[in-house]
């Protein structure tokens, strides 16, 4: 790797693990949790959408189906948690798997609609199969983390660990991205059909970027498991997954970081929102901070549709910006 | 009440419903097949028709005027809401407009939270009669108002494509859109048309239906995403798919509540909609384009007038 | 060897192809030529599986590969061209012809995930594999270029190289010299004819005449979807029907 490259590495490095050494807020720690894990959903997202040029709208099922596997591998297996956590994505992995195929099919609204409804249901079956997830009141007593001797039961070792965890997936989709498979993705990108006359079987490369984000988002399930150590089925629904969506385009599509910065701003926008509305229009109650949300996603989409760390006009076949990333050999 | 009455009651009442499935079909496939985009706030034009007739009822206005005040506040709306988010984002990709819709649906739920609150709204009935009785099973007569509204909306749409020459227009537009504006056609007047029209009716469809269900702020959700499944059932390319789709889907429905259970009411539209799209995307009605080779299913997208210049 | 038998194809009420048969030999090159809407390229997308006959069998080395996906008939060994350059645009050039080279170098999405050490050496090969293939065709100077800063004739000759990567059998080639000049053409003529000469089978879709006439083997004329002619090519330059049909006298042969 060039030398710059690796020191832009080792200073992001730097940044990350001394947060918490000047950060002593626990609201602030939890924050950045929250956006670490949703980074990890998004690097999937971002990936299926930015390179393989499908979306899906249904993420938060494969999170909840994540959390949920790993909160009754714990409770009612008494497995360990670390095995929990590793297991854990397998399930919605094997659930895209199987959905997959039919449902790439579709394209454009009709797969905007039928990931939708996926997620709903699943939302719908978190909710209703109360002898396997607690329906409503979900699943309580799971344990914490821990490796060994070290119980990770504080915001701030939990902290690393998601953010270790999300540097291993920034690292395996820079490998992907910079690989033939990466080329492949791209090439597609470019020509479906000339893709397809060299040989790539670009259903399959579809599906397998489809099944890795459904397993990048059910880690990120079993991580929060273990970090609330309750598990309920009201953080999966699909103002979870349309958020989601929300962050990958505003952070830019096939691009590394964008994720990130993404995840980032959404949360950010929201606490902030939550914090700052009830100033300006003391009166009223209910969570109607979502009237200003939604006017923001509009005018991102309108102003600056391919995000924020994507280049230039959009192009492509989902119509937003792949940065295409300059790998050095 | 016996069983045969039991299934009867079903029927009405899924007849009924999907009478208002097929309204909001209607509005969204005609806006589909003009502008080529799914109008996913179409719900909460729903929402917004209902609770403005209440409140304007509830300030003293008369209910026919109240209504009439109450779809023109939501044609209003709609309006602002092409000219402002959708006209300026015409060339964008269709993700990119997905996302505003998406985002203009929860802008207005906010909205429609901070104004109406959380709390339901009842409309009373339009008639003050009692329930008839038919077969052995009981119909509201709100039900055929419901019913009513449907059918006189379905003729007057016909009505306007066959007999009147804008409708011609509109038609030419939907079938080949550059034709259409090599004689003259605008495609973004029609664009504006489009979203106000059905905008209006999906209002309307909600103040129908509202003294059966009653109003809440969140009432649009699931009635526009319904709506949807009933489009897709009946295939999006054309009207009629969205009428034969939206009653299918209303009968269905209500026969799985009751033979089922009631907490499949929303589950039981997903379900229907995940398997239409998995086996067959176009719908029962819709034109058949599978591509075997590629096997994918082409959205019949290309073709659409656009807002503009797609 | 590439046969082809009976070969028809209809899209709804029209017939792009009625009864389309001929044999293309090792070594040789076969030119497919007729006038516009013959249905030439329908018949390439019938070979590489972009659509399916409705009739009739495609046979390479004697077996069926008719009713094969795309990427199916290109591990087989066919590789083609297109009429409307389709170019990877975002990618350099050698990242093109490295593509091209995916028959023969499947690579694996978890392995890519872990980037196991053996894998930048290989796509190092292949990189150098690339240049080599691009060097044939004169391109090499270029190779990290952006695709889309070719000249049109660079870019056809790119995606022939890209074609060549995946060590192909028999290559389609759609209207390769369109576009190019006089001293190009020749260029690419030589250029096919020692393709030829290294044992491929090649079989060319094309207009320009001079071209067909000195480079061909043998050659097919189609007409409204069907053969009309077939020989070599002093043949089938004094075939009345081929005269004919350039010349636009109306054929009703209807299927």
């Amino acid at each position: 790797m060039a030398s710059a490259k690796s020191r832009y590495w080792i200073a992001l490095i730097l940044v990350v693990v001394c947060v918490p050494l000047f950060v002593k807020s626990n609201y602030v720690l939890s924050i950045l949790i929250v956006i670490g894990l949703y980074a990890i959903i998004v690097q999937g997202l971002g990936l299926l959408m930015g390179y393989a040029g499908q979306v899906s709208f249904g993420q938060a099922a494969f999170y909840g189906l994540g959390a949920y596997t790993a909160a009754i591998l714990a409770t009612k297996c008494d497995w360990p948690p670390v095995l929990c956590v590793l297991v854990a994505p397998f399930l919605p992995a094997l659930v895209a798997l199987i959905i997959g195929r039919p449902i790439l099919r579709l394209r454009e609204h009709y797969l905007v609609l039928a990931t939708l409804g996926f997620g709903i249901l699943a939302f719908a079956a978190f909710n209703e199969s109360i002898a396997l997830t607690g329906g409503p009141s979900g699943l309580t007593g799971i344990p914490y983390l821990s490796i060994g001797p070290l119980v990770l039961d504080n915001d701030r070792s939990y902290y690393y660990v998601v953010w270790g965890v999300l540097g291993l997936v920034i690292l395996a989709v820079a490998n992907l991205t910079c690989s033939p498979i990466g080329r492949a993705f791209k090439a597609i990108h470019a020509s479906e059909q000339a893709a397809q006359s060299a040989g790539i079987d670009t259903a399959l490369l579809k599906l397998q970027a489809f099944v890795f984000s459904a397993f990048l988002a059910g880690l990120a399930g079993g991580l929060y498991a273990f970090w609330v150590t309750f598990v309920g089925p009201s953080p999966f629904g699909f103002t979870a997954s349309i958020e989601f969506v929300l962050m990958a385009v505003v952070g830019g599509l096939g691009t590394l970081w964008g994720p990130v910065l993404g995840s980032a701003i959404i949360v950010g926008l929201a606490e902030f929102l939550r914090w700052g509305v009830p100033i300006l229009l003391p009166k009223v109650g209910g969570e109607f901070e979502i009237v200003f949300f939604g006017i923001i996603f509009v005018l991102i989409m309108l102003l600056r549709p391919q995000g924020i760390l994507a280049p230039g006009r959009p192009s492509g076949m989902s119509g937003v910006a792949v940065k295409e990333e300059k790998c050095s050999g | 009440m016996g069983a045969e009455g039991q299934h009867i009651q079903y029927l009405i009442s899924g007849i009924t419903l999907g009478s208002i499935y097929a309204l909001i079909a209607l509005a969204l496939v005609v806006t589909f097949n003009i502008t080529g985009i799914f109008n996913l706030a179409i719900g909460e034009f729903v929402t917004i028709g209902t609770l403005s007739a209440v409140t304007l009822r509830s300030a003293g206005c008369p209910d026919v005027p109240a209504f009439v005040l109450a779809v023109l506040i939501a044609g209003v709306i709609a309006a602002t809401m092409e000219r402002a988010a959708i006209y300026p984002a015409r060339k964008a990709s269709i993700l990119t407009l997905i996302i505003i819709t998406i985002g203009v649906a929860i802008a207005l739920r906010g909205a429609a939270l901070l104004i109406w609150g959380t709390h339901p709204y009842p409309l009373p009935p339009f008639v003050d009669t009692a329930p008839i009785a038919l077969w052995g099973a009981v119909i509201i007569p709100q039900m055929l108002f419901v019913l009513g509204l449907a059918v006189v909306a379905v003729m007057l749409l016909f009505a306007f494509f066959d007999l009147t020459y804008a409708g011609k227009a509109v038609r030419a537009a939907m079938i080949n859109r550059n034709a259409a504006r090599l004689v003259g056609i605008n495609p973004a007047r029609l664009s504006l048309l489009a979203f106000v029209f059905s905008g209006m009716l999906a209002a309307l469809a909600g103040i129908f239906i509202a003294p059966i269900t009653t109003a809440t702020y969140d009432m649009g959700f699931m009635l526009g995403l319904k709506g949807f499944v009933a489009a897709i059932l009946g295939g999006v390319t054309n009207v009629k798919g969205a009428i034969v789709g939206g009653l299918l889907l209303g009968i269905i429905e209500a026969f799985a509540i009751g033979m089922l259970s009631s907490g499949m009411k929303d589950g039981i539209a997903m379900m229907v909609m995940i398997i239409v799209l998995l086996i067959c995307p176009t719908g029962i009605m819709g034109l058949r384009i599978y591509n075997k080779r590629t096997g994918s299913w082409m959205v019949w997208l290309r073709q659409k007038v656009g807002t503009g210049s797609r | 060897m590439l046969r082809v038998n009976g070969l028809t194809k209809q899209f709804g009420g029209l017939t792009a192809l009625c009864g389309v048969g001929f044999v293309a030999q090792p070594g040789q090159i076969l030119a497919l030529i007729g006038p516009n809407g013959a249905g030439k390229t329908t018949v390439f997308n019938l070979i590489t599986g972009v659509l399916q006959a409705d009739q009739g069998e495609i046979l390479l080395a004697n077996k069926r590969i008719d009713g094969l996906r795309t990427f199916e008939v290109a591990a087989l060994g066919i590789s083609r061209t297109f009429q409307h350059l389709e170019l990877f645009t975002t990618l350099s050039v050698a990242e093109n012809v490295m593509v091209g080279a995916w028959p023969r170098n499947r690579a694996s999405f978890l392995r890519c995930l872990f980037r196991r050490p053996g894998m930048m050496k290989k796509d190092q090969e292949l990189y150098n594999k690339a240049l080599g293939l691009l060097a044939q065709v004169g391109l090499k100077g270029k190779a990290d270029w952006p695709a889309k800063s070719l000249t049109f004739g660079q870019q056809r000759l790119l995606e022939i190289a890209r074609a060549l990567a995946g060590e192909p059998q028999v290559l389609l080639l759609d209207e390769p010299a369109a576009g190019l000049n006089h001293a190009e053409s020749a260029d690419l003529a030589a250029f096919l004819r020692s393709l030829a000469e290294r044992g491929l089978t090649l079989i060319l879709v094309e207009h320009d005449m001079d071209t067909v006439m000195g480079v061909a083997d043998q050659i097919v004329v189609l007409n409204f979807g069907t053969v009309i002619a077939g020989g070599s090519p002093s043949e089938v330059q004094q075939d009345p029907e081929v005269i004919a049909a350039y010349l636009g006298k109306e054929d009703d042969e209807v299927c």
